[in-house]
């Protein structure tokens, strides 16, 4: 089981996009296998420094351990696998 | 793009400051940091940058009412915690007061794949809240540069560094963000470029295994500022810097005068000994007594319940104390009364600068009336003649600017440096004495000298300088033709002139008993002579009365003849 938080920071450009494009990985390489929580920084900024948050936006996968992060809005595939540990196809 | 720079609206030398409360900080810029914008701290590792931003902070909240956020990006809470309690500040008491709050970035880039499109809102919302969440009015990032070690996209880093700092100055915080030192540039990453308000250099540099930290404000935007490297110091209680330069020559000037603490010597000095505020200049030879002058002033001090500072760069506390009990001067007394405050260090101990600003620290903390260093000549092995200068000259002006009276003993090596000094620290002082050390017939004599002395008229003699058991004494020296003696000579010249003067003596008494026995024989003579004369005159008196008589006698004789003969009256009387 894949844990997944997700940290925006309003509904940006970036954000949405992210967001889009993390449920289109997961679907194809962890359908089934995952969660994901959002947060939106704006709403609660106490929570950016629990996971050291500084860029946005940045994911972090709380489980399996260990704690990964990326960053970015995930345009690049390759790297959100590479960053979330996922082998394709796998 | 890169190349433009954040404009300030304000007009020069009406910018708003912002107290650092940084001790010196606040006087060469004409206040402290620009009030609701960035300043950038910048230097190597180990300058200081950090102790100097969280002091700004500390001070912040401690003095002025303004809360802090400290955001760091290398240490952690607990690590500052530590750093600073070397400072005796509680800083988990100040945050638990909400007055400072510590905000640990961690960055690694190790941890964190890059996927794409990506700004830094994080980093402003985290701190946004931290502002919002104690009302801070000061803020302190550092190192923001570690980011770059965090990030891959330079090009998004410096983007959104220069909206960080666009936006720390929209909050309206006054913000210190420190860097490292770049080798071509200010700062590694070039963060001068987007904070160009205020920009300081801290520097830490080791010469002859000395190590001396410098503060310089490179820029500042709208205001005057000091534009010479300060000395700063680490100390017990934060960073102290030196703010003078030896520009200062309007401080006020006393007509007050201060006892030398050897009455003869404030003889020598116009008869009431030095200026109060003025400096003091003793030079001479090894073992000519400039301790001894400096004691004796310095305990002339502590009997008038006068608070004296002693620097001592050559002997220990202990050891000035037994030796200047020999000369009898009682030190310890006063030590122990608080009167006094001895301050014995080596020279080589710390750098120059550090020396200096332990001087000019000590004498803030205690507010002293006279201050003692002796000697000043020590501290050239710690730094070049001219950096002495520099720091004398700044010394001087501070000292006397608090109306400190200043005793500078100096060590002259014979026929080496009595040139230098003369040409080099001289001009600064006041007053010049001079011991000097007299060689001739086997023996050294002190012989003491006023060289100058501005402001007064004072004897232009050499004294001979004695110290005994019991105190210092200056005695008048022997002229013999043309020749100054001393010590034993002038001892055995006073002995010959003494023995002159008994023979002097001797003559007149003897001439005077010549001159009254003539006078006798003389009365003597006279008397003798009436004696014979009374005796001739008798003589010649009777011997005249008795002819008188014998002549009167042989007429009545006649007479009685006649009438005895009845001659002719007629034949007798014709």
């Amino acid at each position: 089981m894949y844990e997944l938080r997700l940290y925006v920071a309003g509904q940006t450009v970036k954000s949405l996009n992210a967001f889009a494009n993390l449920i289109k990985i997961c679907e194809t390489h962890l359908a089934g296998k995952y969660r994901i929580e959002v947060i939106d920084l704006l709403k609660n900024p106490q929570l950016a420094a629990g996971d050291q948050i500084l860029a946005i936006p940045t994911l972090v996968r709380k489980l399996p351990k260990p704690i990964k992060k990326i960053i970015g809005d995930m345009s690049n595939t390759l790297r959100v696998l590479v960053g979330l540990d996922i082998r394709p196809g796998g | 793009m890169r190349k433009k720079r954040i404009k300030t609206g304000f007009s020069p030398g009406s910018r708003p400051k912002c107290p650092s409360g940084i001790k010196g900080f606040d006087e060469i810029t004409g206040g402290g940091l620009p009030k609701g914008c960035p300043t950038l701290v910048a230097g190597s590792a180990g300058s200081g940058k950090t102790l100097f931003s969280m002091e700004f902070l500390i001070r912040g909240a401690l003095d002025h009412g303004e809360p802090g956020v400290f955001m760091s990006f290398e240490e952690n809470a607990t690590e500052l915690a530590q750093n600073v309690a070397s400072l005796g500040i509680d800083l988990e008491d100040l945050s638990a007061r909400k007055k400072i709050l510590i905000d640990h970035v961690r960055v690694e880039r190790s941890e964190i794949e890059e996927t794409g499109e990506y700004d830094l809102e994080g980093l402003f919302v985290r701190l946004s809240h931290a502002i919002d969440s104690i009302g801070a009015r000061r803020v302190v990032l550092d190192t923001v540069e570690s980011l770059f070690g965090g990030f891959q996209n330079e090009g998004i880093l410096r983007s959104e560094l220069k909206r960080l700092f666009r936006w720390l100055k929209d909050k309206g915080v006054t913000s210190v963000i420190t860097g490292e030192r770049g080798e071509k540039t200010i700062t590694r990453h070039g963060l001068e470029e987007y904070v160009a308000d205020c920009v300081i250099l801290l520097d830490h540099r080791v010469t002859a295994q000395i190590s001396t930290r410098r503060l310089r404000v490179v820029k500042y935007r709208g205001s005057s500022h000091g534009a010479n490297e300060y000395p700063f110091l680490i100390s017990e209680r934060g960073i102290f810097l030196v703010p003078i330069t030896s520009m200062g020559l309007d401080y006020e000037v006393s007509s007050e005068r201060v006892p030398s603490g050897i009455s003869r010597l404030d003889a020598m000095l116009g008869g009431k000994g030095y200026f109060r505020g003025s400096s003091i200049f003793v030079t001479g030879t090894p073992g000519t007594g400039k301790t001894s002058i400096a004691s004796a002033f310095a305990e002339a001090a502590c009997r008038r319940r006068e608070k004296c500072i002693y620097f001592a760069f050559e002997e220990s506390k202990d050891q000035l104390f037994r030796n200047m009990r020999s000369i009898g001067i009682d030190l310890s007394r006063w030590d122990r009364t608080g009167l006094l405050h001895i301050h014995a260090t080596r020279p080589t101990f710390s750098g120059l600068e550090e020396h200096l600003i332990a001087m000019h620290r000590l004498a803030h903390e205690i507010r002293p009336k006279i201050i003692v260093i002796d000697p000043i000549s020590n501290l050239t092995e710690v730094g070049d003649p001219l950096e002495v200068k520099s720091m004398l000259g700044r010394l001087i002006d501070h000292y006397k600017s608090n109306k400190i009276t200043t005793l500078f003993t100096s060590l002259l090596i014979k026929g080496a440096n009595e040139d230098t000094s003369r040409e080099g620290t001289s001009s600064l002082m006041d007053t010049w004495i001079q011991l000097k050390d007299i060689e001739s017939n086997g023996e050294h004599n002190r012989g003491l000298l006023v060289l100058k002395s501005r402001g007064m008229s004072h004897s232009n003699q050499v004294r001979e300088f004695l110290l005994t058991d019991k105190e210092i004494r200056l005695l008048n020296v022997s002229l013999s033709s043309g020749v100054v003696l001393m010590g034993s000579s002038r001892a055995a010249q006073a002995a010959q002139e003494e023995m002159d003067a008994v023979r002097r003596r001797e003559e007149i008494e003897r001439r005077k008993w010549l001159l009254e026995r003539k006078r006798r024989e003389k009365d003597a003579r006279i008397a003798s002579l009436e004696v014979e004369f009374a005796a001739v005159e008798e003589d010649l008196t009777s011997s005249i009365r008795m002819e008188e008589r014998q002549g009167k006698a042989s007429i009545e004789t006649r007479k009685e003849l006649a009438k005895l003969r009845k001659a002719d009256n007629k034949t007798t009387t014709r």
